[in-house]
């Protein structure tokens, strides 16, 4: 089974950019046919490489990655007519590509228990969470006018450290993940995305940034970039 | 001296990644806007997450394979 939702082709675009008037800029006489097509190909070159980094984010993999930008270019250009204005463009076809993505997971998750055993893990609640976060492990503020520790690791982290942070993370987490930060979307369109509560998105995102800051910090020490220090006390006042 | 305006460091940081998100009401945001001009400990937190938050975009990024451009490419033929 599957079900309709804001960036599927029949209704593309996130709330307040579907619309009419076929990729014409707001405001404007709509836009002709060879304009539509010429301003549609030059936005896709434009961001194939903001579309690829977040298929590949999501799938995982560069095949499907790959696959999922192709479902996405061509679910927008099918519905075309439902972006309002243009200056929408890249928010618009992102939210497509999401749509995509997640409806290939419900296809998914309907034939297996994945959902189920996601739902057992929430059900957990807060036991066992143990916040982390690199700056308390790293800020120190005798050193402030000659160091600045915890913005130096930033510097020192390669692509590839955050990528593996960001990929270990449990499925639940990561794709919140992907949401909120690498995309802007607000609790509430994550939540609808996720088919979830605000209340959870809210929880899984607490976790994540905490799991994935952690696994951040342990890649630190295995590469000799930290030391491992007792973390700093939060502040209580 | 405190007032009831105020909120204290401990507040900041409970609620400083909902405040990064946009998800604060303006109320506590103005409250925290306050707090993050005169409190250097939350204001260099604030700005560490924020770096942190930028690197991880840098990841929604990635050059595609010549494969993929070249799909792309033959899909938009056909549009």
């Amino acid at each position: 089974m599957t079900s309709e939702r804001p960036g599927d082709a029949g209704s593309c675009g996130p709330p307040g950019v579907a619309a009419s008037a076929a990729l014409a800029p707001a405001g404007s006489a709509p836009a002709s046919a060879a304009d539509d097509r010429a301003f549609f190909c030059a936005q896709i070159e434009r961001l194939t490489d903001r579309l690829y980094g977040t298929a590949l984010r999501l799938a995982r993999n560069r095949a499907d990655a790959e696959d999922l930008v192709s479902e996405a270019v061509v679910k927008a250009w099918a519905c075309r007519h439902q972006l309002h204005d243009r200056a929408c463009f890249e928010k618009w076809i992102l939210r497509i590509l999401t749509n995509a993505f997640f409806s290939q997971c419900r296809r998914v998750r309907e034939a297996s228990l994945d959902a189920r055993a996601d739902d057992a893990h929430e059900a957990d609640g807060d036991e066992g969470f143990e916040p982390f976060s690199l700056f308390d492990r790293l800020y120190q503020p005798f050193l402030l006018w000659w160091g600045n520790p915890e913005q130096e690791l930033l510097h020192k982290l390669l692509r590839e450290d955050l990528d593996a942070a960001l990929d270990a993370l449990p499925e639940h987490y990561r794709l919140v993940v992907i949401l909120v930060e690498l995309q802007g979307y607000s609790y509430a369109e994550a939540a609808e995305t996720l088919a979830v509560p605000v209340g959870t998105v809210r929880s899984r995102l607490n976790r994540a940034r905490s799991a994935l800051q952690r696994a951040l910090w342990e890649q630190a020490l295995a590469a000799g970039l930290v030391h491992d220090t007792p973390a700093r006390e939060p502040p209580h006042d | 001296m405190t007032d009831r305006h105020d909120i204290d460091c401990a507040a900041v940081v409970a609620q400083l990644l909902a405040y990064l998100d946009g998800e604060i009401d303006a109320a506590t945001r103005a409250r925290i806007d306050r707090h993050l001009e005169h409190c250097r400990g939350c204001y260099t937190r604030a700005q560490f997450e924020c770096a942190l938050r930028g690197r991880l975009q840098e990841l929604g990024v990635e050059k595609p394979s010549e494969a993929l451009a070249r799909r792309l490419k033959g899909l938009l033929d056909t549009f």
